[in-house]
């Protein structure tokens, strides 16, 4: 039996395919139509997972989509009755999209699948609620037979953060905070205040905040959020504009801050945006905090799984791990919409045919490492590098790890393109831009010269898993980048009393580590463990590194410039790395070395994404 | 004829029938401005805002 679950719509839509409850494949829309963040219906997502699986959409029982339109419709209008009359220019632009497209979506869905199957009707299609599908996403592919399951967003139907019990085959939800009161839009809010793109640009605010240091964290918690020992919390809608206008907040927000909105492309960063940045993340990790410590003495189940995109907060991720409550916690890569889509197609299998669920044998997830997208053999491969005219050559497995080692011990930027694409916001070695992180300018030169984007923003490393321990004060596995953790003292620099005093980005211009690359101003770094069960040749890529070099890690960036998707094909990995800084590709068995290559075939890639 | 069965029966179910006049007006105003969208009728409904 197949289930093919579909996010759609909103952002980051994708497709994801189970055959009796095991993943075939997942990817995002984004991935194929070089649009980030696409929202667009997932066509060639869709027929990626049906080729991949070898069936036609006939052969699929079900499909499922990953929230409900009806009741997030009903949220925009009591919203709207609610904020009336001061709602109308958001009404205005909301209106259009949903009486022409969404709340029609059932019929949508049916006509974009009947150009796959003319016979698809909707009997055959479900819908799956918003908060379901996260937990879903959380909860079925976890190693766990029995969690506790917190998934945080910005808003679905009408729940922003819900608490379930995940046992066996079924999830039971157990509490809801409900729309408008939303961690994630107050994270989002603030992403809009220091001027980065909402839905994209919390990363780089969570980057941003070891810069600073947590001044408005009271002012936050005094006026902005009424946050109770639960972790359960109230907003103050009084300084928000997100529920009834078209932008995050409003002017009261600016006035308490005493300052305006940045404008991105206008105005610096300052110190006090690293501070406002510092503060937001010290109030969402003590609010995420205080619901997981709430949510364990009230339950006292020993795992913890979680989902939505506070999620992707690795630095809050980190700290629930360390606060020990739980003995394991396991975040699901694709923790935004995205893995709504895996999430659906789970909450079918399990939930709505009562299939039973065996968790993952030796304590392993169902993720297979996240590595569940298009795969090129190297037949294909050389056929598309030759095609594009690229000038490489075609090794054995040994001699291309032999030779990509050398390019990275001599501080190169390579590109590695291996085996299936990864599921989810993270390159974990599939997809990846690697380098050298005991480098002290690797930082600058790979933000600078091979990604464009922001000098502040740091990079992570991926370790050997079982050598991990050693570097990094980790005390659980993170295959998919989701923990933050520090360095271990062993391995740091001791800083002068002038170097402890920097302030801001010139903390950037200090080695504070023996792999200075790879750790950020607070000593932490955001890290991938590489296991040789789920990723075996990047484990061996690793291994030699370490060989030679005696460092077990490598500096891990995804394969894309700023504002472009991950790249998915050889021919996107050859265009990236002919438009950028990359030194040296390395596609299946092949290698493609720079300096080899034709001029002619350079592209201008600084200005050929928008920003993000 | 579809869509309004189909969102009556959600109404009823989430015990919100009340909505009704609410979507029924919503829906009348809301389709306005998508006809009204660049196209000749846009003059005749500007004196309902």
């Amino acid at each position: 039996m197949y289930i093919l679950g579909i996010s759609a719509l909103y952002h980051d839509s994708a497709a994801a395919l189970l055959r009796e409850g095991q993943i075939v494949a997942a990817a995002q829309e984004e991935r194929f139509t070089r649009k980030k963040h696409d929202a667009g219906f997932p066509e060639q997502a869709i027929d990626y997972v049906l080729e991949e699986a070898g069936i036609t959409l006939a052969e699929v029982d079900r499909v499922v989509f990953y929230d409900k339109p009806f009741l997030k419709f009903e949220r925009l209008l009591e919203t709207y009755i609610a904020t009336a009359p001061s709602g109308f220019a958001s009404f205005r632009k909301a209106m259009p999209v949903w009486l022409r497209e969404k709340l029609f979506l059932k019929s949508y869905i049916v006509d974009r699948l009947k150009t796959r199957e003319p016979g698809f009707t909707s009997a055959r299609l479900l819908f799956s609620e918003h908060h379901l599908s996260h937990a879903a996403s959380a909860f079925y592919p976890s190693p766990f037979d029995e969690a506790l399951i917190l998934t945080i967003d910005g808003a679905g139907e009408w729940a922003t953060t819900a608490l379930s019990l995940g046992r066996g085959g079924s999830i039971e939800i157990l509490k809801e905070i409900h729309f408008p009161h939303s961690l994630g839009l107050l994270y989002s809010a603030f992403t809009y205040y220091t001027g980065f793109r909402v839905n994209s640009g919390e990363y780089k605010l969570m980057g941003l905040a070891p810069y600073g240091e947590p001044k408005y964290a009271d002012l936050i918690l005094e006026h902005l959020i009424d946050l109770k020992p639960d972790g359960s919390f109230r907003l103050d809608q009084r300084y928000f504009s997100y529920a009834s206008g078209l932008t995050m907040v409003n002017g009261r927000f600016c006035k308490l801050f005493g300052q305006p909105v940045r404008l991105p492309e206008k105005d610096p960063i300052t110190q006090f945006h690293m501070d406002v940045a510092a503060s937001i993340q010290a109030v969402t990790e003590e609010c995420v905090l205080r619901m997981t410590r709430a949510a364990h003495a009230e339950y006292g189940i020993a795992n913890l799984c979680l989902a939505g995109g506070v999620a992707l907060n690795c630095v809050a991720n980190g700290k629930i791990l360390r606060d020990g409550r739980f003995d394991r916690v396991w975040v699901q890569p694709a923790a935004g919409d995205a893995g709504g889509a895996l999430g659906a197609a789970y909450a079918a299998w399990h939930g709505e045919m009562g299939r039973p669920r065996a968790p993952g044998e030796g304590g392993r997830d169902a993720m297979r490492g996240g590595y569940l997208g298009p795969v090129h053999d190297d037949d294909r491969i050389g056929r598309d590098l030759a095609r594009l005219g690229a000038r490489f050559e075609r090794l054995d497995r040994e001699e291309m790890l032999d030779r990509t080692v050398e390019a990275l011990a001599a501080g190169k930027a390579v590109g590695w393109f291996q085996g299936r694409m990864e599921f989810g916001p993270r390159a974990l070695g599939g997809r990846s831009i690697l380098a050298d992180p005991r480098s002290q300018d690797m930082q600058k030169v790979l933000n600078l010269k091979v990604k464009y984007r922001e000098s502040f923003r740091p990079f992570a490393p991926s370790v050997l898993a079982e050598k991990a321990g050693e570097w990094f004060d980790l005390t659980a596995e993170s295959p998919y980048m989701l923990m933050v953790a520090d360095v271990t003292e062993a391995h740091r620099h001791e800083m002068t009393p002038a170097q402890t005093a920097l302030f801001g980005i010139d903390k950037l211009n200090v080695a504070r580590s023996d792999i200075p690359a790879v750790t950020h101003v607070d000593y932490s770094a955001r890290i991938q463990t590489v296991h040789a069960e789920t990723n075996p040749l990047y484990h061996a890529l690793l291994s030699r590194f370490e060989a030679l070099t005696g460092c077990p890690m490598v500096v891990n960036t995804s394969f894309n410039v700023r504002g472009e998707p991950i790249v998915c094909t050889p021919e996107d990995a050859f265009r990236c790395f002919m438009g950028t800084g990359i030194e040296l590709l390395v596609i299946g068995r092949h290698i493609l070395r720079k300096e080899d290559q034709d001029a002619a075939l350079k592209e201008d890639y600084t200005a050929k994404y928008a920003l993000d | 004829m579809t869509i309004i069965s189909e969102l009556w029966h959600f109404m009823n179910a989430r015990k919100k029938l009340w909505l009704a006049p609410i979507l029924l007006i919503l829906g009348l105003l809301g389709g306005l401005l998508v006809v009204s969208q660049g196209s000749a009728l846009a003059p005749f409904i500007y004196p309902l805002f």
